[in-house]
């Protein structure tokens, strides 16, 4: 990969909440049609580097680029006109609206666009579609991951943030939810993704990040780390 | 068919809690509104009517003083609702912004302290005592009750009264229009879900903030002046004796759900009239001077066995 087709880098990031400091100096980058996974144990600042890209946390130094422009101390909502979409871990969906109206807010940056992407949804869901009347929160946790992923492509997005997205799914959704992030790359989205189901997420990825307290402990290609036996060893439970 | 017992509850008792019950509704919409979307019980949120009703009267005074005759009061509302926006917008602005990324018991103390700043300018402005609204005994609707009668079945409704609920009808149905159908609507229903996942969403949540206050702003002078077309009077106390029942309807209804707060208005009205009715016996169930106190009661057993309320809201 060259330089030229990146569309995310982060590099050198300090940052965490109030006055505790969780990432440690953190480097990662993303290049075009690329999936990236972020994996490491609980407290090893995953999440928290998707919240310091969305500016939601404070950022002590470092910076974070899209598409060659710095985007630190950039407010939310122009983060996401910049075509950053996010896809939080949990409460995901707006569970009083329904499945259409949840996709309608994801365009709320560029509305010109929402009869067409709602299309392009329906066809990349066809569930979706049947469902469309129907409140998000009378949806099974698959089916609403489902909507929060088409709720983030309603924008135009340079990248897709995804937070643990198969969280409390069963194996059967977990699949199915890989399977649906694979479509959306091969559709021509950047994806990085923070997942603790890391042998399936580092299997669809074409690199990952292992953090360990808020600092790159190993980086590689997804099977390459899958195939490290410490990395194997030490997370992803292997015995060998 | 309509006997005396008929007869009697519903014009004294039936029609005046439907009435009491679309004033709550109305005020209850900007209390909900606000709980949902800024996240804070607005105790200022009285004053706005109050303050609505009075600049109504003033705009009625002036009617009088300019084109010799009164104005309807829904006629001379219309600059107090633009008023009372330009109010709350401000308020918002210079008390509670600041406030916004604050533990939220700061941003409370701060609309207390509105809810009594506003009615101490009010007072300065328009003295302290009550003021006659609407002048003259108001009579029955002269339509309703030659339609009534003819079938057997006389309504004792006064014009005012028709007004106030026909008025509250066509508001509900602009208001459900608007959370439904429009892009704002629906992102007002998005923040009131979750107003973090409306920022990463990309929602102009400050926006969406400025929509709540012209909405609550709007509703609050309508339940202010239909309040003072019920009663024909006003005085500066009025809005922070409405509170209580406001905050009850809301909270019934279930907290961040306008349409929970048109339901608990209507029940909170209804059960003050209603437990005022004889019963049992020829007395009334609980004295009249009572009636806030079944307000209370609904807002305790509620927030004792259900704090979700009917429609589940959010729970704090």
């Amino acid at each position: 990969m060259t330089s030229q087709s990146e569309i995310m880098s982060v590099s050198n990031l300090f940052a965490g909440y109030g006055e505790t400091e969780i990432l440690h100096g953190i480097n990662l980058n993303v290049n075009d049609g690329e999936i990236v996974c972020v994996i490491g144990p609980n407290g090893a600042g995953k999440s928290t580097v998707l919240k310091a890209i969305l500016g939601q946390i404070n950022i002590r130094d470092g910076s974070i680029n899209l598409a060659d422009q710095d985007i630190v101390n950039t407010p939310t909502t122009e983060i996401i006109k910049k075509g950053i979409s996010y896809v939080p871990q949990t409460n995901n969906v707006f569970v009083s609206l329904t499945v259409e109206e949840n996709l309608e807010m994801g365009a709320w940056v560029n509305p010109e666009y929402t009869q067409k992407k709602l299309r392009e949804m329906y066809e990349l869901f066809p569930d979706l579609s049947e469902k469309r009347k129907q409140p998000a929160g009378s949806l099974s946790g698959g089916q609403r991951q489902m909507v929060a992923m088409a709720k983030a492509l309603m924008v135009n997005a340079k990248i897709l943030l995804l937070d643990e997205p198969t969280a409390g799914l069963s194996p059967k959704y977990r699949s199915e939810i890989f399977s649906t992030i694979k479509t959306i790359n091969n559709n021509g989205v950047p994806i990085l993704m923070v997942e603790q189901n890391a042998k399936q997420a580092l299997g669809v990825s074409d690199r990952g990040y292992i953090l360990v307290d808020g600092a790159n402990r190993h980086t590689g290609s997804g099977i390459d780390l899958i195939n490290d036996k410490e990395v194997a060893r030490m997370f992803l439970g292997s015995r060998e | 068919m309509w006997d005396s017992f008929g007869f009697e509850f519903v014009n004294y008792y039936f029609v005046p809690g439907l009435v009491l019950g679309c004033i709550y509704a109305l005020g209850a919409i900007g209390i909900t509104l606000t709980f949902g979307i800024l996240r804070f019980a607005n105790f200022a949120h009285g004053e706005i009517m109050m303050t609505g009703a009075f600049l109504t009267w003033t705009f009625l005074e002036l009617s009088k003083l300019i084109f010799g005759f009164y104005f309807h009061p829904l006629i001379a509302c219309i600059p107090s609702i633009f008023i009372a926006i330009a109010i709350a917008l401000s308020v918002d602005r210079f008390f509670y912004k600041p406030f916004r990324d604050s533990p939220t018991i700061m941003i409370v103390m701060a609309s207390f302290g509105m809810m009594l700043i506003i009615r101490s300018l009010v007072q300065v402005i328009w003295g302290p005592n009550q003021i006659t609204f609407v002048k003259g005994i108001a009579k029955p609707n002269g339509i309703l009750r030659d339609l009534s009668g003819s079938f057997d079945m006389m309504l004792l409704v006064p014009s005012k009264h028709v007004f106030i609920i026909l008025g509250t009808v066509i508001i509900m149905l602009a208001f459900n229009y608007m959370l439904t159908k429009t892009r704002i609507g629906k992102a007002m229903r998005a923040v009131s879900d979750s107003p973090d996942l409306a920022k990463v969403t990309g929602i102009d949540v400050e926006q969406v903030i400025r929509a709540t206050w012209y909405v609550g702003g709007f509703c609050a002078v309508m339940a202010g002046v239909f309040m003072a077309m019920d009663t024909q009077f006003i005085m500066s106390t009025m809005g922070f004796r409405m509170l209580l029942p406001m905050f009850a309807a809301a909270i019934l209804g279930g907290i961040g759900r306008p349409f929970g707060a048109v339901l608990g208005g209507l029940v909170i009205g209804f059960a003050e009239e209603l437990s005022a009715y004889p019963w049992f016996g020829n007395g009334p169930l609980l004295s009249p001077g009572y009636k806030s106190g079944v307000a209370f009661s609904i807002l305790v057993v509620m927030l004792i066995f259900r704090p979700s309320g009917i429609l589940k809201g959010r729970v704090f």
